[in-house]
C-alpha cells in the first residue's frame, strides 16, 4: 500500500522548536482488522484514522468535526491511549506517551481526561455520585478521606450542582445534570487536557447551552486544553479556537475557527457548512448537495478520498491523496484545487 | 389558504406509568393544510411524537391512551374508527416516517418485499406490478440502480439509503399526509440535506401534506410553512414560519432561538450562550399555571397560578403566555 502519511516537509509541527504545545500528534494511524472474503481469509483493514497530525496549545480548544465514520472519536480515544494506535507519535508535555509503560501511563492519565457523549451510559448506576467522584481520587491516592469528601463537594458546586447530592444515584438526575457529573468527574484530578466526545449531542436543545457554558467556564478557570469532538458545526464554531475537519480518517482542513467558517478551502468543508440548516427562514443560501454516501473505509478509493462525492473534482485528483498543506497563515487544506 | 386535510381538536393522550399518569399530550389543536408543511418543534417529553402516534393510533404495549379529543381527516373523526377501518387509512392515506429506519424496517425481508407488501395490501396490486412499481419508487427516491437494490436487505444499505427506502414506502400509496418524526435526526448533515431536498421535491410533485416533527429549529425554518412549538404536552406558540422566526412571542421560543450558536452570526470573540435555566419538567407533576414558569425569565405572579390560553397576538400568530398578552 502507498504510504499515505503526511510528508513532514509540508506539515511541520508548528511548535516543535518552541516546545509550547501541550499535545503533539504526528502521523497517527489506527487500522482495525476486519474479516473479509468468503471464509474470512482476506486480510482487510478499516483505516479509521489514517495519518493525522496536529498540535494543541495550553489553554486551547481544538474542535474536531466530521460525519460518522470519519475517525474523530477514534482519534480522541487514541490520544488518551484508550485505544492503541497502529503507528504514529503522541507527545504529551514533551513525552511520547506511546512509549510509556503501564505505571507511567497511570500517572499520565491524571493529566488527561474524557467526557463521553452519553451521560446515561457513562455513569455506574450502582454507585452514588459521591462514590463516582471520589473513585479517581482513591485510585490515585490523593488526600485523606476527609479531604477527598471535601473535594467532591467542591467539584459538585463547581459544576452547578447541590453538594448534598453525593448520596444520590445517577437515575435520579436528568441528562443535563448527569453530564454535569461527567464534567465534575473529568475535573476531579485537575487534568491539563480534556477530550470531550460529543458532550452535548444527546442533550435537549435548551440544556445544551448550559453545559457548553459550563465547559467554557472550567476551561478558562483552569486554563485547560480541550479537544472538542462534535458533529454540530454551529457548536464547534462557538467553542473552538481552531477546528480540524476530518473525512475518512484524514484531516482535510485545519484552521482558526473564524477563518475556517468564513473562507473554507476544502470542498468538503464548503459542503458541510452549506448543509447546516439555519434557524432563519429569511436566510437563503446556495445549496451544495453532495452525491452519494461515504465510501467504505475498508476499500479506500485511490487518490483523494473525497473524489467520489466532490462537486469540484478534476481528473488530477485521482493521481495522489493530497497532503495537508498550509495555504494561508495557519490555514491548512488537503486539496489540490486549494493550492 | 389551502383546505385542512387533518384537524386535531383538544387531543389528550396519557400514559400510565409506575410514577403516575403522564399527560404526554395535554389538549392540543393542530390543523394541517393540504399540500403544505407543518413543523412541530419540541424537546424530549414535549409530546410531539405522541401527537403523531395518536393520529394513527399506534401505541406500543397499549399503555398510551387517548382520553379526549377528535382527529378529523376528510370529514371523519379517526378516533371513532374501528381498528379494521383504521388499517385502511394508516400507511395508505396517512403515512409515517420514523427517526430510525433500521428499527422500522424488518431485517429479514428485502426492501423490495416490504414495499411490495404495502402495494399489494393497500392497492391490491399483483406481484409483478408491485415489483415494477417498487423499483419505480426506489428510483424516485434516488436509490441508484434500483432494479438491483430492490433485492437488498436493510442492513446492506447505509443510513441515508434506508431513510430513502422508508420514504419510498411512505409515499407508495400516494398518501394525503406524511407524518415524519425526526426523519433526519440520525443522519449526518450532508445526508440530511439530501433527504430534506428529496422530501420537498416529492411533496411538491405528489401534492401531499407533510407534518415534520423535529427538535431542530434550523430544519424547521428551511422546510415548514407553518410552525407549532410544543412544551410539556401543549402548544405554546404557532404561526407562519417567517412570522414565528421574525417575531417569537413565547419566552420559551425566544429562549430556544437565543440559545443556539450560529456560525453565520459568530463574531471574532467568543460570547457566552444564552442558556435557558432549569430542566424540562416531569410530566407526572400536576402543575398549576404555565409549565414554563420555573424556567422563565419574565414570569409574573399570575403565571404560576393560572394557565394562559393560546391566544392570537399578531395576525395568524398565537401564543400561550400572559406576558405576551401584555399583562404585568
Amino acid at each position: 500500500m502507498m504510504d499515505t502519511g503526511i510528508p513532514t516537509r509540508s506539515d511541520p509541527l508548528r511548535d516543535e522548536s518552541s516546545g509550547t504545545a501541550l499535545l503533539s500528534v504526528k502521523n497517527l494511524k489506527k487500522h482495525f482488522p476486519v474479516r473479509g472474503g468468503l471464509f474470512g481469509q482476506k486480510n482487510l483493514r478499516v483505516h479509521a484514522v489514517d495519518g493525522i497530525s496536529f498540535d494543541l496549545q495550553k489553554g486551547e480548544i481544538l474542535g474536531l468535526v466530521g460525519e460518522s465514520g470519519c475517525g474523530k472519536s477514534t482519534t480522541g480515544r487514541l490520544i488518551l491511549r484508550l485505544l492503541e494506535p497502529t503507528s504514529g507519535e503522541i507527545r504529551f508535555m514533551n513525552e511520547n506517551i506511546l512509549e510509556a509503560d503501564a505505571r507511567r501511563m497511570r500517572g499520565l492519565r491524571r493529566e488527561m481526561q474524557i467526557i463521553f457523549q452519553d451521560p446515561y451510559a457513562s455513569l455506574n448506576p450502582r454507585m452514588t455520585i459521591g462514590a463516582t467522584l471520589e473513585e479517581p481520587l482513591i485510585i490515585h491516592r490523593i488526600g485523606t478521606r476527609e479531604e477527598r469528601r471535601d473535594r467532591v463537594r467542591r467539584l459538585l458546586e463547581k459544576v452547578g450542582l447541590d453538594p448534598d447530592v453525593v448520596n444520590r444515584y445517577p437515575h435520579e438526575f436528568s441528562g443535563g445534570q448527569r453530564q454535569r457529573i461527567g464534567v465534575a468527574r473529568a475535573l476531579a484530578l485537575n487534568p491539563k487536557l480534556i477530550v470531550a466526545d460529543e458532550p452535548v449531542s444527546s442533550l435537549d436543545v435548551s440544556i445544551q447551552a448550559q453545559v457548553i457554558n459550563l465547559l467554557e467556564d472550567i476551561q478558562e478557570e483552569y486554563s485547560l486544553s480541550m479537544i472538542f469532538i462534535a458533529h454540530d458545526l454551529n457548536m464547534v464554531r462557538h467553542i473552538s479556537d481552531r477546528v480540524a475537519v476530518m473525512y475518512l480518517g484524514r484531516i482535510v482542513e485545519r484552521a482558526p475557527a473564524p477563518d475556517l467558517y468564513r473562507q473554507p478551502l476544502h470542498p468538503y468543508t464548503e459542503a458541510l457548512l452549506a448543509a447546516i440548516p439555519i434557524p432563519d427562514p429569511k436566510t437563503k443560501r446556495k445549496r451544495i448537495l453532495l452525491e452519494g454516501d461515504l465510501p467504505s473505509p475498508v476499500n479506500l478509493p485511490p487518490g483523494c478520498r473525497f473524489y467520489s462525492r466532490c462537486p469540484k473534482r478534476i481528473p488530477d485528483c485521482l493521481k495522489a491523496d493530497p497532503p495537508l498543506v498550509q495555504i494561508r497563515p495557519d490555514h491548512w487544506a488537503a486539496c489540490i484545487l486549494a493550492q | 389558504m389551502n383546505p385542512a386535510v387533518l384537524s386535531i381538536r383538544n387531543l389528550k393522550t396519557q400514559f400510565h406509568t409506575a410514577e403516575g399518569v403522564v399527560r404526554a399530550v395535554d389538549g392540543i389543536d393542530l390543523t394541517v393544510r393540504s399540500g403544505t408543511v407543518l413543523g412541530v418543534v419540541g424537546e424530549s417529553g414535549s409530546g410531539k411524537s405522541v401527537t403523531a402516534l395518536s393520529v394513527v393510533a399506534v401505541f406500543s404495549q397499549h399503555q398510551g391512551k387517548i382520553v379526549a379529543g377528535e382527529v378529523w381527516f376528510n370529514g371523519v373523526d379517526l378516533l371513532t374508527l374501528k381498528e379494521k377501518e383504521m388499517q385502511a387509512i394508516r400507511g395508505k392515506r396517512i403515512a409515517m416516517i420514523f427517526q430510525e429506519p433500521m428499527t422500522s424496517l424488518n431485517p429479514v425481508f428485502t426492501i423490495g418485499n416490504q414495499i411490495s407488501e404495502m402495494l399489494r395490501l393497500h392497492l391490491k396490486m399483483n406481484r409483478k406490478d408491485a415489483r415494477r412499481r417498487t423499483i419505480e419508487l426506489l428510483d424516485l427516491v434516488g436509490i441508484p440502480s434500483a432494479d438491483r437494490r430492490v433485492d437488498d436487505y436493510p442492513h446492506q444499505l447505509s443510513g441515508g439509503m434506508r431513510q430513502r427506502v422508508m420514504i419510498a414506502m411512505a409515499i407508495s400509496c400516494n398518501p394525503e399526509i406524511v407524518l415524519a418524526d425526526e426523519p433526519t435526526t440520525a443522519l449526518d448533515v450532508t445526508i440530511q440535506a439530501q433527504i430534506l431536498v428529496l422530501l420537498e421535491e416529492l411533496r411538491k410533485r405528489l401534492g401531499m401534506a407533510l407534518v415534520l416533527i423535529s427538535h431542530d429549529l434550523g430544519v424547521i425554518a428551511e422546510v415548514a410553512h407553518e410552525v407549532a412549538i410544543m412544551y410539556a404536552g401543549r402548544i405554546v406558540e404557532e404561526a407562519a414560519t417567517e412570522e414565528l422566526f421574525a417575531h417569537p412571542l413565547h419566552p420559551y421560543t425566544q429562549g430556544l432561538l437565543a440559545s443556539l450558536p450560529r456560525f453565520d452570526k459568530a463574531g471574532s470573540r467568543r460570547e457566552r450562550l444564552k442558556a435557558i435555566p432549569g430542566t424540562v419538567p416531569k410530566m407526572t407533576e400536576n402543575q398549576l399555571g404555565c409549565s414554563f414558569t420555573p424556567r422563565c425569565g419574565v414570569a409574573i405572579p399570575r403565571c404560576s397560578r393560572e394557565e394562559p390560553p393560546l391566544k392570537e397576538i399578531r395576525p395568524g400568530h398565537r401564543a400561550r403566555c400572559w406576558v405576551a398578552f401584555g399583562e404585568t
